[in-house]
C-alpha cells in the first residue's frame, strides 16, 4: 500500500518527514529510516515499551499514547521516551501487610497528590489512573487491583505527574497484595496440588507414557469432551 | 470502520447467526486432520525447508530463514576477545527475560546461585506479555493430569517427549500455585474456584486467564518479583556467543551493548538460555504476533556451541492474526475469542470447521476456504481473511461478556472504529510460535554440560503442535526446574580455562562446506524494518 496512500508531513523530533497515510506512528519512524533499539517491544500494544509523546504545529496541546497502536496524523510532531527514572518500592511480599499504611510507607509520596488528573488525561490505556490513586491512598487494595488493571506500565503517567508520584508501581503492589493476600482461596487448586504430591495420577500417567502411539490415538479419539458453553460461573 | 462492501458481506455474517447458533460442526478424525494438515499447513511446503550442512543437526530440514542463521558466520573475531578477563563473573548468567527467564532467575537465586540476566530489549520485553488466552492446569475437580497429558499428545500428534510432557502436567497446578503466591490476580469465582474456560484442542476447561491480559500479569509480577531480590540484570545487551571452556564445560557469553556497542564479557558457571521464539524471521514471508526481538538468537547460539535441536521444522502459525486494519496486519486475535464461542465464518456466512480444533487444524482449513474454495474475503490491501464473529459471544453467554472478558481486544479494535461487540472480525493465520528448539530433559539441561534451556527456545513439550494454554505453562514449569538445576549445576561444577576455540573450529567447518562466504552474520538480534530505498548510503560515524 506504501506507493499508493497519499504522503503526509510528520515531525519527527522536529524533523520534516513525508509518510504514507495510515501508518502507526512506529511503522512511520520505520518508514522514515530509523531502525528502533529502544522504544519498540511488543508492537501489539501490551508490553508498553513505545510511549509517545505528540502534539501538532499549530496545537501545542500535548497527548499521548502507544506508538505501535497509534495511526499517525498530518502535521504530528512527536518524541518517543525511551526511557523515565521512575521510582519503585522494593519490599518483600510475603513480610507485607495488605492494607493502606503499608502502601502510605512504601509510597509516601501518594498523599501528595492534589488532583490535578493530568495522570488519567495521560494514559494510552484510557485508565482512570487518578481515581486508583484515590483508593491507594484510602486503602481500598480491591478497587486499585479492578480499577488498573489493564495497565500495559508504560510509565507515561509518572512522566507527567507533576508531584512525582509512580501511579503505576503503586498499582502493581496493590495488584500484587490483592493476589497474593485478599482475593479467594481457591481450595480444588490446594487439593489438585496435595493429590499430584501424594501420586494419586502416578500409575495413570505411567500408563499413558507407555502406551504405544494407536493405543494413545484410540484414548485420544474416544476421550470426553466437556462443552465449552455450559458455564455457569458468573 | 469496515469498507462498505465488506460492510455489506457482515450483513450476511448476521442473518446466519441464529441457524449457527444451533448448528454443531463435528470435530474432525484423525485422518482428516492428517489430510488437511498435508494439505495446506505452511510446514508441509517442501520448498520453504532446507536441510543443514553444518553443525550436530546436520541433515535436518528447517525453514530457509533459520537455516540460514544457524549456519551463520560468528559476529566476534576470537582473536580479539580474551575470554578469561571478564566483565562478570557470576554463578548463574540467564539470557533473555520473558517469564522463562525470570522464573529461572528467582529459582536460580534462591537455591543460592549468584545471577546475572542479560536481556536484549528491556525486562520483560518478550513474547510473554502478548500471551492472552490463558495458562493451562487440570486442577478442576473433573479434571486430571493424565487428561491434560492426553489432549497434549493429541495436540502434538503424539511426538512430544513423554517425560517432558509429564512434567509439565503434574508441576502445572503448583505453577499457577507459585505465580499467585507471588501476588497474579486470577479470574475467580467469589468463591475462590477458578474461572476456567476451554480452548482449541483441551477436552475440559483448563485455562487459567486474567482477562484477557494472562501474560501481561504475570510477567509484570515477574518483573517486579526480581527487581524487589535485587537480581542483577543488563537490559539491551544481547548475548552473541557462547564462552566455553577446554573441558567442553559453558564458562560464559559474550554481549553486545546495543548502544555503545561495546562487548561484554560475561564469565559463567552455568548459562539458562530462556531467549524465546522466532517469529521475527518471517518464515515464509508471513506476518507474526511475536515481539521486536524474536529472531531465534538462542537457537543460534547454542547450536554453535553443540547443543542439539529438535522439531525444527515445524512452527505454529496461529489461526486468527488480524488481517484489517492494515496497522495491526498479523497481530494476534487471543484463541480466548473462540473459546468464549465465537466462530470462523465464510463469504457466505458459514462454518468450515469446528472452531476449537488444535491450531494447526483451524489455520489449515482457514488456508483452505481462501487459497482452494475461494470463500474468503480480501481486504483492500489485498490481503485474504475470513470472518472470526466475535458478537456471537455475547448473543451465546449474555451481552457484556466480550466487554469483561475480552477488554484488550475491544480496546485494540476501537481505536479502528471497529465495535467487537457487535461486527465480526477479520483474520488469517500468522506466524506465533516456534514449536520445537533445544532439546532438554525435564531439568532443562542440554547435551552441553552447564547449558540450561526453558521456554519456547526449547522443543520435545509440543510435539509437533502447541495447544493453547501450554506455552505459558511451560515457561514456569520448565523455568523454575532449569533454575534450580543450573544453581545446583554450578555450586558443583570444576571449571577449566575459558576459551573461544570453539568460534574458530565453528568458522573452519563452515569454511569447509563452503558456507563461510555465501551466510550472514548470525544471531540477527534485530529485524531491519528500517526503510533504505532511497538510495542514500549510510556512513558509519
Amino acid at each position: 500500500m506504501a506507493e499508493q496512500a497519499r504522503l503526509i508531513d510528520i515531525y519527527i523530533m522536529g524533523r520534516r518527514c513525508q509518510v504514507p497515510e495510515g501508518l502507526t506512528i512506529l511503522t512511520a519512524l520505520e518508514y522514515s529510516g530509523y531502525r528502533m533499539v529502544r522504544g519498540c517491544g511488543c508492537r501489539a500494544g501490551f508490553c508498553g515499551a513505545c510511549a509517545t509523546i505528540f502534539n501538532f504545529l499549530h496545537d501545542p496541546q500535548l497527548r499521548y499514547d502507544l506508538a505501535c497502536q497509534k495511526t499517525v496524523e498530518p502535521d504530528m510532531c512527536l518524541v518517543q521516551i525511551p526511557y523515565f527514572p521512575a521510582r519503585k518500592a522494593t519490599y518483600d511480599l510475603e513480610k507485607t501487610k495488605a492494607d493502606a499504611e503499608k502502601i502510605k510507607t512504601l509510597y509516601p509520596d501518594i498523599v501528595k497528590c492534589f488532583g490535578c488528573n493530568t495522570c488519567t488525561k495521560t494514559c494510552p490505556q484510557e485508565l482512570e489512573v487518578m481515581w486508583f490513586m484515590t483508593d491507594a491512598l484510602r486503602g481500598d487494595i480491591k478497587a486499585v487491583a479492578e480499577k488498573s488493571f489493564d495497565c500495559v506500565m508504560c510509565g507515561l503517567c509518572a512522566a507527567r505527574c507533576p508531584q512525582g508520584l509512580v501511579p503505576y508501581n503503586v498499582a502493581l503492589l496493590c495488584r500484587r497484595l490483592y493476589g497474593r493476600y485478599l482475593s479467594p482461596n481457591s481450595a480444588h487448586l490446594d487439593q489438585r496440588i496435595a493429590e499430584i504430591e501424594s501420586g494419586k495420577f502416578d500409575a495413570e500417567i505411567e500408563e499413558l507414557k507407555k502406551a504405544d502411539k494407536k493405543t494413545l490415538r484410540q484414548k485420544y479419539t474416544g476421550r470426553d469432551i466437556e462443552p465449552a458453553h455450559d458455564q455457569a460461573w458468573e | 470502520m469496515y469498507p462498505a462492501y465488506l460492510e455489506e458481506n457482515i450483513h450476511l455474517v448476521e442473518d446466519k447467526r441464529v441457524r449457527r447458533l444451533i448448528e454443531v460442526i463435528p470435530r474432525l478424525g484423525e485422518d482428516e486432520k492428517e489430510a488437511l494438515l498435508r494439505g495446506y499447513h505452511p510446514d508441509y511446503i517442501k520448498s520453504s525447508m532446507r536441510k543443514l550442512k553444518v553443525g550436530i543437526n546436520k541433515g535436518d530440514a528447517t525453514p530457509v530463514e533459520l537455516a540460514d542463521l544457524l549456519e551463520g558466520n560468528s559476529r566476534i573475531d576470537p582473536d580479539k576477545i580474551d575470554p578469561s578477563s571478564p566483565d562478570y563473573n557470576v554463578d548463574v548468567l540467564v539470557i533473555g527475560c520473558g517469564g522463562a527467564g525470570a522464573s529461572a532467575a528467582l529459582l536460580a537465586q534462591e537455591n543460592g546461585a549468584r545471577v546475572l540476566i542479560a536481556t536484549k530489549l528491556r525486562l520483560g520485553d518478550a513474547n510473554t506479555v502478548g500471551a492472552q488466552a490463558g495458562t493451562q492446569a487440570a486442577d478442576r475437580p473433573n479434571d486430571s493430569p493424565a487428561q491434560h497429558y492426553l489432549d497434549t499428545m493429541g495436540g502434538g500428534h503424539f511426538e512430544n517427549i513423554p517425560e517432558l510432557v509429564e512434567v509439565l502436567v503434574k508441576d502445572a497446578p503448583s505453577a499457577v500455585k507459585w505465580l499467585e503466591k507471588l501476588g497474579v490476580n486470577w479470574d475467580k469465582a467469589p468463591d475462590g474456584s477458578m474461572h476456567e474456560l476451554s480452548g482449541g484442542g483441551t477436552s475440559i476447561r483448563r485455562l487459567h486467564s486474567a482477562r484477557d491480559y494472562t501474560g501481561l500479569e504475570e510477567m509484570r509480577v515477574l518483573r517486579d518479583e526480581l527487581k524487589n531480590r535485587k537480581i542483577d540484570y543488563i537490559e539491551f545487551a544481547p548475548a552473541i556467543e557462547r564462552i566455553l571452556d577446554d573441558k567442553g564445560q559453558i564458562a560464559g557469553a559474550i554481549l553486545l551493548n546495543l548502544e555503545t556497542e561495546e562487548l561484554i564479557v560475561v564469565r559463567a558457571r552455568a548459562i539458562i538460555m530462556t531467549t524465546g521464539g522466532i517469529g521475527r524471521l518471517h518464515i515464509q514471508d508471513f506476518p507474526t504476533t511475536n515481539h521486536y526481538g524474536a529472531t531465534a538468537d538462542g537457537l543460534v547460539l547454542a547450536y554453535r556451541a553443540g547443543a542439539k535441536l529438535i522439531f525444527i521444522d515445524t512452527m505454529q502459525y496461529h489461526p486468527t492474526g488480524a488481517v484489517f486494519p492494515l496497522q495491526i496486519l498479523g497481530q494476534l486475535v487471543t484463541e480466548k475469542v473462540r473459546t468464549l464461542g465465537a466462530q470462523l465464518v465464510n463469504a457466505n456466512g458459514e462454518q468450515f470447521i469446528m472452531p476449537l480444533e488444535p491450531r494447526d487444524i483451524v489455520t489449515s482449513a482457514i488456508i483452505r476456504e481462501c487459497r482452494e474454495r475461494h470463500l474468503g474475503l480480501k481486504t483492500p490491501h489485498g490481503e485474504s481473511g475470513v470472518w472470526l464473529d466475535a458478537p456471537m459471544i455475547d448473543v451465546i453467554r449474555g451481552a457484556g461478556t466480550i466487554a469483561r472478558e475480552l477488554p484488550a481486544m475491544v480496546r485494540q479494535y476501537r481505536r479502528f472504529d471497529i465495535d467487537i461487540t457487535r461486527e465480526p472480525i477479520l483474520v488469517y493465520p500468522t506466524l506465533h510460535y516456534q514449536n520445537g528448539g533445544i532439546k532438554i530433559d525435564t531439568e532443562g539441561a542440554t547435551n552441553v554440560p552447564g547449558l540450561f534451556a526453558a521456554g519456547e527456545c526449547t522443543g520435545g513439550v509440543h510435539g509437533r503442535n502447541r495447544l493453547i494454554g501450554n506455552s505459558t505453562l511451560e515457561l514456569f514449569v520448565f523455568g523454575r526446574r532449569a533454575g534450580r538445576a543450573a544453581a545446583r549445576y554450578a555450586k558443583d561444577v570444576k571449571r577449566g580455562n575459558p576459551t573461544l576455540e570453539h568460534v574458530r573450529h565453528w568458522q573452519k567447518e563452515l569454511k569447509h562446506a563452503g558456507l563461510a562466504g555465501e551466510r550472514p552474520l548470525s544471531p540477527k538480534i534485530l529485524p531491519n524494518y528500517a526503510r533504505t530505498t532511497r538510495g542514500h548510503t549510510k556512513l558509519e560515524i
